[in-house]
């Protein structure tokens, strides 16, 4: 070997082992992902289908229990209903999101964080409340249909039904809706602007040939994601469906009132499919958009204007005191003595000692929960990201893996409940005549298994907000370490998780908040020595105490509100770090 | 010692060939390098330059083909092991480190010794010029600066092979220029065989001791910056290095004399002339500053009348187009330099007639 001429303080690495000993801690870790994925989502939903094909002793019936659902217009009228609210939510949500986002980003009205934090609102508190906000507005003691106790004439709206479902979805899907559409609405070249002015095109025609075409893809998602929203949601139909039927509704009912759960596994199913065809469209769609945004663009800042201005204010300031009286309403009411009787204020509601439900002990199981969530959530789905985004062997397994973390977006928080039912608490599965008993049995009933539904029903967002932060790391970190010798799990801890540090915590934030308020997929999981606020809330709206179950929502709204604050103390902590440009 | 290459050679690339599906990027590439050299890989953007480096890397597993470091074949290594040190356009500074916890990143992982990393780190700051600027982070330093960290990170592990990839084509002009003798003394002084990856010929013509051209996958020349600028080996090599007029439907009529229409020019010998036959079509070269004007001298042989049909100006010189008749209505056009100095003492104006030489020994020959 050559003697060589440079100053070599430090030992040199011998260049003679050829195993890639950290290629195989990655395979081993991609490999996880995956089986992960597939115990969490792919296995349960795979028991839930194959429950929906036997009878209630467990035979093989095939189609039989799809035949007698089809067959019975008292079940299969629900496919219609629940059609019908989630269109006519997606058309209003949409309107409304595209016009507020339009406002917060096209327009220079005053106070747009103030109006944007607002519009956040109803991410933070349980669909239920949603409802229950409705029927002290709106029911037959709001305080519209007493016309404010008396005071003026009243109007009914007939809220129980379809219309009180709507309003409710809406407003719940308001603010992904104003999400999705700002991002979308920021995305675009100043430059196509000036161009159509300059050749001298007419405001209304720029709108439709330059702004429209320019955010369509957001513009698409948002619509299935609303759909999606509305379709599956749970909480405010329970409270104000009335005796009009949905899908959502209807598995509740079959499973908890009626003990049916093959009839349960089926409205699941057909659940599913408009959900499933949503999202795999919604992929297609935004796998385009990948190709169309490559240009470097010049952003947007709009001039005043002031007729356009005024109106856009006057409309988000309308939007904005709506979201304020609906929640100031339930804040209210969950503080009045006896609604709408004796209005002294106090916090009679806030004792929960008489109620069913489970009062303060089910509360701190559920920020218990909450927490669990998230602090596992978050390391799962954010290792899971960059073991996906920044490996560079294993393409296939990797695919595989991506595919497996956005499936969750498809899956209705009921479904995933059901489907953990079935799962978790088989005895064990016959596979070619030898009987595996279930090694998982043993999470049935417990905290682990609540906090595992909220990671798989809350794992998509989460994992593609990691998975955006990743992408904007430069793709040669991991190569630089790896050439300098440095294992790349060192190089993760060292760099990429304080680097992503702001994006980590906003999925903290997520997990801990959606977990808070989420009843769906636990409504099936809880336990009676596990009870939670949001199951609370449910059951004691159920027993006819909706005082109470408005308090209790109150408390998880307020829970979620001190998590955001801590979440925005956090990062500004994070941003005050000497990271300039960071 | 090893049945690759001589033993002189520090590193050396047998049929190197990349497929990416059906695509191949790279084809039965073959070179070598000696200890301390800098060799520079050139190309067009999408010919396959960066592959090469990738490949040395051990960043791609070559197809076929074998990678020979200091006599071991280093073709199965994984990246850990190889022990080179990379730079990237990007530079890839981690944000949250600092310039000296940024350099100390490979170095902690090889010493447990803290004093000793510390020393190093110093040294390298002062090495690369940013000695007392160790504390800040790579936002706080200009594109320059972090260029310079990124190098001084790359060259703390002692690497055997030092791979750039577009280094510097990241920054501004004037940066871009110093930085070149800069690295270039850095290398020689610290005698790290080096391969850089560029597309700018000037920076390959200035820095290397060596220059690889690469053509769609295909090694198509290797040699030193004179050697490729003065002998480009192909027409592709000729217009990408420097730029070159072609004349084409040359006609070898003797040993040393090529016919042009009616016109004939004498070619040195050497220089690809002697390879073709009588008779035989070809293409000669001329570079526009080979092209000599008017009372240049030149006795009469390969004097040719033209006519100007454009100037323009280029600072320090003019470029001028002429368009010369071939037969007929046939002309082809020659573009040639002309310092400044010259066009404005010979008063020279567009559709002026113009006498050129071209000189015996700047015509280089190639098949038609």
């Amino acid at each position: 070997m050559s003697q060589l001429a440079i100053e070599a303080p430090l030992e040199r690495l011998p260049l003679s082992q050829t195993i890639d000993k950290e290629l195989w801690i990655r395979r081993l870790l991609i490999g996880l992902v995956c089986l992960w994925m597939l115990v969490v989502v792919i296995l349960p939903i795979f028991q839930l289908l194959s429950k929906s094909l036997m009878d209630n002793a467990g035979n093989f019936v095939g189609f039989a229990n799809y035949v007698h659902y089809f067959k019975t217009p008292a079940l299969s009228n629900s496919i219609g209903n629940s059609l019908f609210v989630s269109i006519l939510t997606t058309l209003i949500a949409v309107g409304l999101g595209f016009l507020y986002a339009y406002a917060l980003t096209r327009t220079t009205i005053p106070g747009k964080a103030f109006f944007k934090g607002l519009a956040m609102m109803p991410l933070f508190a349980p669909t239920l409340l949603n409802g229950i906000s409705l029927v002290y507005l709106f029911g037959r003691k709001g305080l519209f249909t007493t016309g404010f106790f008396g005071t003026i004439p009243g109007f009914d709206i007939h809220l129980y039904g379809p219309v009180g479902i709507i309003i409710s979805e809406v407003l719940f899907a308001f603010p992904q809706a104003v999400l999705i559409l700002s991002i979308a609405l920021n995305m675009t070249d100043a430059r196509l602007y000036e161009a159509s002015d300059s050749l001298g095109a007419s405001k209304i025609k720029t709108f439709f040939t330059v702004t429209i075409p320019g955010i369509k893809y957001g513009l698409i998602s948002a619509v299935f994601v609303c759909f999606i929203l509305a379709f599956t949601d749970f909480g405010a139909p329970k409270v104000v469906g009335g005796n009009f039927n949905i899908l959502s509704t209807d598995i509740y009912k079959q499973v908890i009132g009626q003990q049916n759960f093959v009839m349960g596994a089926v409205v699941s199913v057909v659940l599913l499919i408009p959900t499933v065809i949503a999202f795999i469209v919604d992929r297609i769609v935004q796998r385009k958009q990948v190709a169309i945004i490559a240009a470097k663009s010049v952003p947007l800042i709009p001039k005043p204007e002031r007729l356009k201005d005024t109106l856009f204010l006057t409309y988000c300031a309308f939007i904005a005191l709506l979201i304020v009286g609906f929640y100031s309403t339930s804040l209210f009411a969950s503080l009045v003595k006896v609604w709408p009787y004796k209005l002294n204020l106090g916090f009679w509601h806030y004792n929960f000692s008489d109620m069913g439900g489970g009062g303060y002990a089910a509360f701190f199981n559920s920020i218990r929960m909450a927490f669990y969530s998230a602090a596992f959530g978050t390391v799962i789905t954010f290792s899971a990201a960059y073991l996906i985004e920044k490996s560079r062997q294993m393409r296939v397994l990797r695919e595989i893996s991506y595919f497996l973390s956005i499936l969750p977006l498809a899956l209705p928080g009921l479904v995933i409940g059901l489907s953990y039912i079935f799962f978790f608490n088989a005895k064990g599965w016959s596979i070619a005549g030898m009987f595996i008993p279930n090694p998982l049995g043993f999470l049935y009933a417990t905290m682990g298994i609540l906090v595992m539904s909220n990671i798989v029903h809350f794992y998509s967002v989460s994992f593609l907000t990691a998975t955006t932060a990743l992408k904007q790391l430069d793709k040669e970190f991991e190569i630089v370490s790896e050439s300098m010798g440095v294992p790349f799990y060192k190089t993760f801890v060292c760099v990429t998780v304080p680097v992503c540090m702001p994006a980590i915590l906003e999925i903290a934030m997520y997990y801990f908040v959606n977990s808070m308020a989420t009843v769906s997929a636990v409504i099936f999981l809880y336990s009676a020595n596990l009870p939670l606020a949001s199951v609370a809330v449910a059951n004691m709206d159920d027993a006819g105490d909706i005082a109470p179950a408005c308090a209790m929502s109150i408390l998880i709204v307020l829970a979620n509100l001190l998590a955001r604050m801590l979440f925005g103390l956090a990062t500004k902590g994070v941003k005050n770090e000497p990271r300039p440009g960071w | 010692m090893t049945q690759h290459g001589e033993i002189s050679d520090y590193l050396s690339v047998h049929q190197l060939t990349k497929k990416f599906g059906k695509f191949t990027a790279l084809d039965d590439i073959s070179f070598s390098t000696k200890l301390g050299e800098f060799l520079c890989v050139l190309g067009p953007s999408g010919c396959g330059k960066t592959t090469v480096l990738r490949a040395i890397a051990g960043l791609e597993k070559p197809t076929s083909g074998t990678i020979v470091v200091e006599g071991r074949d280093v073709t199965q290594l994984p990246v850990s092991r190889r022990n080179v040190g990379i730079v990237f356009q990007s530079y890839a500074l981690f944000p949250n480190l600092t310039a000296e916890d940024n350099i100390a990143y490979g170095l902690k992982q090889r010493s447990k010794k803290a004093k000793g990393v510390e020393g190093r780190v110093t040294e390298l700051l002062e090495t690369v010029g940013l000695s007392g600027m160790g504390n800040k982070y790579p936002a706080q330093l200009s594109g320059g600066q972090q260029q310079r960290v990124a190098l001084a990170r790359a060259m703390a592990i002692s690497p055997h092979l030092l791979l750039l990839d577009e280094p510097l084509s990241a920054l501004d002009a004037k940066v871009r220029i110093r930085l070149r003798s800069e690295i270039r003394q850095l290398q020689k002084r610290l005698g790290v065989t080096t391969i850089m990856v560029t597309h700018d010929q000037e920076e390959a013509l200035t820095m290397a001791d060596r220059i690889l051209i690469i053509d769609r996958g295909k090694l198509v020349q290797m040699g030193t910056p004179g050697e490729v600028y003065d002998k480009p080996a192909t027409p592709f090599v000729a217009s990408f290095i420097g730029s070159m007029n072609f004349i084409t439907k040359v006609r070898k009529m003797e040993d040393g004399i090529f016919g042009v229409g009616e016109h004939r020019l004498k070619i040195s010998n050497g220089r690809g002339a002697r390879r073709v036959q009588n008779g035989e079509p070809v293409m000669i070269g001329v570079r526009p500053e080979d092209v000599m004007i008017q009372a240049d001298g030149g006795d009469g042989i390969n004097t040719l009348n033209t006519l100007v049909s454009a100037i323009e100006y280029r600072g320090s010189l003019f470029r001028l187009s002429l368009n010369l008749p071939i037969s007929g209505n046939d002309y082809t056009t020659i573009d040639a330099d002309v310092p400044s100095e010259k066009v404005r003492r010979l008063g020279l104006q567009e559709n002026m007639h113009l006498p050129i030489h071209l000189p015996v020994d700047r015509i280089r020959v190639y098949a038609a």
